[in-house]
């Protein structure tokens, strides 16, 4: 079972390289970029073939280590 | 007294940190590797500077999870003074002994000069050698020192006089202008709850000595010293 875990800041956390890429893109003539977050994703290969338990493991993961949550949020996308 | 260095792959200041204890300790620090557990009893605990890890996934969070460390919670707990400084203190946020995070600095370059600082609170036992209100020149050298807490967890520091240190202009205002890294409030250095735990930012041991170009850092690890050992 696979995993992939996408990591974004939370709303409010400033982002500047968000910032910055908005900026960069304005200077290339991109219009109408309102917003740029950054984000990271994180693949796993899991043993486990049980769904539920891949996500419960992966939600463990993301807590303890993946992902900070003071200023992160995480999502889980699992594929058979 | 007996103090430990804990030493990451990628630690790059523990070597100036022992220098800078050994001005005021008697017995050499214990250059303590991460992957051993078994910690020998020591009054002192400090997570240098670096780049632990390599600074992969976030900076301090692969090291916040290093065998060592499990044990240093323990004692932190148990209210053995424990100093994290610059990838320390992002460590010690990681392992949540601390709380807040360091993130990217907002002007998204490595900022490495020297700053100044004032002392919030002189009442801990790493600041207690200073007067509140004092402003010090110290070095930074990093790239995630902007400190973010949420705005609950901010109050309840400045409620409880936990931030330690606060960027300032160089007569002593703490202002946005002063602020090199887009630190919340300024905050340079927090304290935990119970007050034995520092982590900073600024780098301490690399202006204890006039040769280094200053001796503001000493103070600290004179005061630590002394109130370890005449507590």
């Amino acid at each position: 079972m696979k995993a992939r875990i996408h990591i974004n800041l939370k709303i409010g956390v400033l982002d500047p390289q968000g910032k910055a890429i908005k900026q960069a893109l304005e200077g290339l003539d991109f219009k109408g970029v309102n917003e740029v977050r950054i984000g990271k994703f994180i693949d796993l290969e899991l043993l486990e073939t049980d769904a539920n338990a891949a996500r419960k493991a992966t939600e463990d993961m993301c807590k303890k280590l993946l992902a900070n949550t003071v200023i992160e949020n995480y999502e889980i996308d699992l594929e058979e | 007294m007996k103090a430990a260095i804990i030493v990451s792959p990628g630690s790059n200041c523990d070597r100036d940190v022992r220098v800078a204890l050994e001005q005021n300790i008697e017995s050499p620090p214990i250059m303590h590797w991460h992957r051993d557990p078994d910690l020998p009893k020591v009054d002192l605990i400090v997570i240098p500077g670096g780049f632990s890890y390599g600074d992969y996934l976030r900076a301090g969070a692969m090291a916040a999870h290093s065998p060592v460390i499990r044990e240093v919670i323990d004692r932190a707990q148990k209210g053995v003074p424990v100093l994290g400084i610059c990838n320390g203190f992002q460590i010690l946020t990681e392992c949540q002994l601390l709380p807040g995070t360091l993130m990217k600095n907002t002007g998204l370059k490595f900022i490495c000069r020297d700053v100044d600082i004032r002392v919030e609170t002189n009442t801990s036992i790493f600041t207690r050698n200073y007067t509140k209100g004092q402003k010090l020149k110290m070095p930074i050298a990093h790239n995630e020192g902007s400190y973010f807490a949420d705005t609950k967890t901010l109050s309840r520091l400045t409620d409880n006089d936990l931030v330690a240190l606060r960027y300032c202009s160089d007569d002593g205002e703490v202002d946005e202008a002063a602020n090199p890294n887009g630190a919340l409030l300024n905050i340079a250095a927090v304290l935990s709850a119970e007050r034995n735990v520092l982590g900073m930012m600024p780098h301490p041991e690399r202006c204890s000595d006039k040769q280094l170009g200053g001796e503001d850092g000493r103070t600290l690890f004179s005061g630590l010293a002394n109130a370890i050992m005449h507590p």
